[in-house]
């Protein structure tokens, strides 16, 4: 019986927003205030959907402490508390909430104890979010 | 199509425990959860209906009705209630948020369905603002 299992994890970050491949003027244009060269921070919120059989035994989808301690090790700890700017997946690749996303989801979707990775949303503030469940 | 969500919210207590285990695996697996005394949840139930808008009144369900269905198939047995110990269907099933989201499914969709109307879509439930399941009925 596949039934979905869904937590949310906290983050907080910094990015800014601007690509090498626009001039200055282009990337004020195109980012706003997110292009600030100071960058800015977010309390993200990213949040995991497992989907699977539900153990006979267990009743559970994914045991959620196992779930922490991969999100913990492959997201939280990468993340967490730095400059986005900063991370090898970001040097080519401007951090918009967009990419974080697809980047947690790249991160996770082969480390899950069991079930399938369905869906990642990464909350940028209480009135924007972004997901994405894979190609 | 479209899609129409109602919440509810209900108040319980649980425990994780299989019989079929030792106590150390209980405790192993299912950690501060397998507290025998048990320990409580406000839960939020959503459930989603499909279907189309109703050409006269513009509903895809009236709410009311499925306000009235949500309190007396799953409000009315797990509201302020002991889920291993009072509910029948955790007699011998872990309830689980899983569990849970099966559950109430199995108790709403026979009803939503005989109304002839929309139909039931998706059952989520909320343990804590951080803890969900859902469950779509078997694909």
């Amino acid at each position: 019986m596949k039934a979905h299992f869904g937590r949310r994890y906290m983050l907080s970050a910094s990015h800014r927003l601007h690509t090498d491949a626009l001039s200055a003027e282009e990337n004020r244009a195109t980012y706003g205030k997110c292009n600030n060269p100071h960058g800015h921070g977010h309390n993200y919120v990213v949040e995991v959907l497992v989907g699977g059989a539900v153990d006979p035994e267990t009743g559970m989808v994914v045991n959620m402490a196992t779930l922490d301690e991969v999100v913990q090790k492959r997201v939280m700890e990468r993340f967490d508390h730095t400059n986005l700017n900063l991370d090898s997946l970001f040097v080519n690749c401007v951090p918009t909430t967009e990419n974080l996303c697809r980047a947690v989801f790249e991160l996770l979707k082969d480390a899950l104890p069991c079930g399938e990775l369905e869906r990642v949303r990464v909350e940028e503030t209480e009135n924007n979010f972004f997901e994405y469940a894979g190609e | 199509m479209i899609e129409l969500t109602r919440r509810a919210t209900f108040s319980a207590s649980h425990f994780y425990w299989n019989d079929a285990w030792p106590a150390e695996k209980n405790e192993q697996v299912f950690g501060r959860c397998a507290n025998r005394n048990g320990h409580g949840h406000n839960y939020t139930l959503e459930v989603t209906v499909a279907g189309q808008p109703d050409p006269v009144t513009g509903f895809v369900v009236d709410l009311k009705w499925l306000k009235d269905v949500m309190e007396r198939e799953v409000l009315a047995a797990y509201d302020h209630r002991h889920l291993n110990l009072e509910v029948a269907e955790f007699a011998a099933t872990v309830p689980t948020t899983e569990n849970i989201a099966i559950a109430a499914w199995k108790r709403l969709e026979p009803v939503i369905e005989s109304a002839g109307g929309a139909r039931l879509s998706r059952v989520r439930i909320y343990e804590t603002a951080e803890i969900f399941a859902e469950y779509r009925g078997e694909a």
